[in-house]
């Protein structure tokens, strides 16, 4: 009966050849081809000495920025979280203080803002779904680690230090779509 | 009875019935939104104009359509009227006017009012509003002023809706807090900030539209839909005692009154289901409570999300009928 895949294929049990039966032709035809690759064009890279050169809009680890005067912009609004496929944000609101205006741009914020890294798919969804500017990705690479518990980041590793800013406008477009 | 027809629909009312009130028994999409109108609160509506409609013939005797358009909330129907809601053009438009109107000393803080997610002036604006602002002058600001020891008021958000001073002068026995000012200037106000010190304050926060009165207790824990809402009772002396729970895992964060999908609380027992400030604010413990089980939200509302239990079955409905 016709297969109905087509691909259906007899399995042949003939008699192999002396040339065959010894192995060794093809033993050498393996070893040759593996010899052949030695001259090749190298497939990967010798990371951490040698980078891969990513895009600007690549979707790397998490920053939470803030404004020119160096406050927070998160204000907790929870929309990340929301908007999250995988689950991967936690949040607690807490209310600015008087004496606090210097910290956080609004007057909720942040107090815990989580990200669990092993859960997160890095989709972006977040940083679309901001309504404040404040979660953006960026082109760094989430180190590899030992210990699952230090794939959880906090608000220590995620808002961007006062003193080294985390450059993010070239992923930034006003509804146009800028040239790679 | 009279008969009157909206948006191609025929329906059958008690003469004296508002237009949105026969709109209502036919439900769904013909309902006109209502900000200020409340039916669990004689007195309420006719201010927000966000209920406007189009009659396209007056009654029967006078098929004369209505020059310009009338709050449907504060219309009573005559026999043969035929209105239009959803089919007009006109009150399209002027539903997006209106809401521009509203949203020009509203601040545009939803990130961080609580009631966002549950807001009707938000829902409203989603489907009528326009995506920029032209309003160019600055808008009218003011500091959020606590109304006793477990409500605040940001009179910045205020659309001046009168619903809470309705509940001031119908559910409590001392007025206390009222309007002052007119037009652009008005706001609400305590007298000097006095407390509203009543047992059913509280009820002022549920019946805001917008987030202009907000629970303290609640003011930034959480959001609504991270929240789970469950319907709880209690045994309580001054109120019908059922109420909503707004859980996360077994922490409660928040109980207000159960409400419609108008956004109006259930009726308890035959009466408006209004709950006193003792389980409102003080009881925010499992133990207080005995839950009844998770309340049926719409699936399209932001509330739904992320809530992964199907909605309560037979057998949770016949405990709660049972209660009653």
């Amino acid at each position: 009966m016709q297969s109905l895949s087509n691909r259906k294929k007899v399995v042949s049990n003939k008699k192999m050849t002396f040339l065959e039966r010894i192995y060794l032709p093809a033993i050498f035809g393996g070893m040759w081809i593996t010899f052949k690759h030695l001259f090749r064009k190298n497939n990967t890279l010798k990371y951490p000495e040698e980078q891969r050169v990513l895009v600007p809009i690549y979707r790397g680890l998490h920053v939470l920025k803030r404004d020119e005067q160096g406050r927070e912009n998160c204000t907790a609004c929870g929309l990340c979280a929301v908007a999250c496929p995988a689950e991967a944000i936690t949040m607690v609101a807490a209310e600015r203080v008087k004496g606090e205006e210097n910290l956080y741009r609004e007057e909720k914020y942040a107090e815990l803002y989580e990200i669990d890294m092993l859960r997160c798919i890095f989709c972006g969804l977040c940083e679309e779904a901001c309504p404040k500017e404040a979660i953006f990705l960026t082109d760094r690479l989430l180190p590899a680690n030992f210990e699952r518990d230090e794939f959880i980041y906090g608000k220590d590793r995620l808002v961007e230090p006062i003193d080294q800013r985390i450059d993010i406008s070239k992923r930034q477009h006003t509804g146009k779509r800028t040239e790679l | 009875m009279v008969k009157i027809t909206i948006d191609n629909v025929q329906v059958e009312v008690e003469e004296g019935t508002t237009i949105l009130n026969a709109a209502r028994k036919i439900g769904g999409e013909v309902v006109p939104p209502a900000m200020c109108y409340y039916s669990k609160l004689p007195g309420t509506g006719g201010k927000c104009r966000t209920c406007l409609v189009e009659v396209a013939a007056g009654s029967e005797k006078d098929p004369r359509p209505m020059p310009k358009l009338v709050a449907s909330c504060s219309t009573p129907v005559m026999d043969g009227m035929v209105v239009k809601n959803k089919t007009s053009e006109r009150v399209h438009e002027n539903r997006g006017a209106i809401v521009e109107f509203l949203l020009i000393n509203h601040p545009l803080d939803c990130p961080v009012c609580d009631q966002a997610g549950e807001c009707h002036l938000q829902d409203l604006s989603y489907e009528h509003g326009a995506e920029k602002t032209r309003y160019e002058e600055e808008r009218r600001t003011f500091d959020p002023i606590d109304i006793g020891d477990k409500i605040k008021l940001h009179m910045n958000r205020c659309i001046l809706c009168y619903r809470c001073v309705h509940v001031a002068d119908q559910l409590t026995d001392k007025r206390v807090h009222g309007v002052l000012n007119r037009g652009e200037h008005s706001e609400i106000s305590t007298y000097i900030e006095k407390a509203v010190d009543n047992d059913f304050s509280g009820n002022m926060i549920d019946v805001c539209p917008v987030g202009a009165l907000t629970d303290k207790t609640f003011r930034f824990k959480s959001r609504v839909w991270f929240l789970k809402p469950m319907e709880a009772s209690c045994a309580c002396d001054k109120c019908s005692g059922n109420v909503l729970l707004w859980m996360f895992g077994n922490e409660i964060y928040r109980v207000t009154a159960r409400k419609d999908k108008y956004g109006e609380v259930e009726d308890q027992n035959g009466k408006p289901g209004w709950i006193c400030n003792t389980c409102r604010f003080e009881k925010k413990s499992p133990e207080n409570w005995k839950i009844i089980g998770p309340r049926t939200i719409n699936r399209h509302s932001v509330i739904s999300q992320g809530k992964y239990i199907s909605p309560r079955s037979n057998s949770t409905k016949n405990i709660s009928n049972g209660n009653k």
